[in-house]
């Protein structure tokens, strides 16, 4: 096989997730849209994996249960709603914007907002000399006078 | 600058790791229950028997009168023998426990109860696991307690310890039944 076949080859494999033949849809409009939400869906079982991904039988069932509503006419967001009614919006794995969730979708930005301010006030002070100066007192201006009295420039 | 500037940082750092270190002491396996104060689902069960239909399991419409417990459990599930000799102890103190074999053959389900004996006032199998979603279980042992209503007042998950029997699921128990 030359070099490119193989590379052509790879290209083509579409990464298959858990998904076993027997759960597939004959649609494969449906089965597309199937895949992409059990994509959206958190195995609760081994939490950091989608239903999608997941070997566990819950998430196999939970697969099954997403083509179900699928066949069923069900819209993509009224399954969604199916799963969250019974297991919460942790099975979300992109959490909803919502009161309680504020702080998780605005903490990135509050974060970059104060980092910002630090910023911006550093910059200042050290525009500003940074090291307080106070004006000099008598004596060391008459010392100056003094230095200076030889010709050569204060510096 | 002024020198608490300097001391801004580890506050900072000091805050964040208090934060996060009580992430740490949570169990992420616990998920609350969407179930709450709202009614049981709706599931209609046949039982364990050796015939072709199981024989008499139980549905979600014999949770009226008294409250009881729900408990989802399989055979084949490592921490229901630890749970077991709890349930046979709540039965025996007149609580009645209603048993959901969960993706279990009936067959396994009635071995295993044969083994280590029948806590339960009602055995149903949910072999698909359908019911077990609508319930929004992640995993066995897990118990709902049912008020008089049918409505969900708690859920444990993982098995119950005595502990958590006498502490907690008890008084609730005998609130529920005062309450009905």
């Amino acid at each position: 096989m030359k070099w490119w076949m193989a590379i052509a080859a790879l290209l083509v494999a579409a990464p298959v997730g858990a998904v076993l033949p027997d759960e597939m849809l004959s649609d494969p409009m449906l089965e597309a849209r199937a895949r992409s939400i059990s994509q959206e869906l958190r195995c609760v079982v081994c939490q950091n994996q989608s239903i999608d991904d997941s070997d566990a039988p819950l998430a196999r069932d939970l697969r099954v249960v997403v083509r179900e509503q699928l066949r069923l006419g069900r819209s993509d967001a009224e399954i969604m709603d199916y799963v969250v009614a019974r297991y919460g919006n942790f099975v979300r794995l992109k959490p909803p914007v919502q009161m309680d969730t504020l702080l998780l979708w605005g903490g990135p930005f509050l974060v970059l907002l104060l980092g910002a301010g630090g910023l911006a006030l550093w910059s200042r002070s050290s525009r500003a000399g940074g090291i307080e100066s106070s004006p000099l007192t008598a004596a060391e201006l008459a010392e100056i006078a003094r230095l200076s009295k030889d010709g050569s420039p204060p510096r | 600058m002024k020198r608490w500037i300097f001391i801004l940082p580890v506050l900072a750092f000091a805050g964040l790791a208090v934060f996060l270190g009580m992430g740490l002491t949570r169990d992420p396996k616990v998920l609350p229950s969407q179930l709450i104060d709202r009614p049981l689902p709706e599931f209609a069960l046949p039982g364990i028997e050796a015939s072709a239909d199981g024989g008499p399991g139980f549905a979600s419409a014999a949770f009226k009168g008294e409250p009881r417990l729900l408990n989802i459990w399989a055979s084949w599930c490592a921490a229901c023998p630890q749970e077991h000799p709890v349930l046979e102890q709540i039965s025996a103190q007149g609580y009645k426990v209603y048993g959901i074999a969960w993706k279990d053959k009936p067959a396994d389900s009635r071995e295993w109860l044969a083994r280590y004996g029948n806590p339960y006032a009602a055995v149903a199998a949910d072999e698909r696991g359908r019911t077990a979603i609508d319930l929004g279980v992640t995993g066995v042992p897990e118990t709902f307690i049912v008020d008089a209503h049918g409505r969900v007042r708690m859920k444990q998950i993982g098995p119950i310890s005595t502990q958590d029997w006498e502490q907690r699921i008890k008084p609730l128990m005998d609130r529920l039944r005062a309450e009905a």
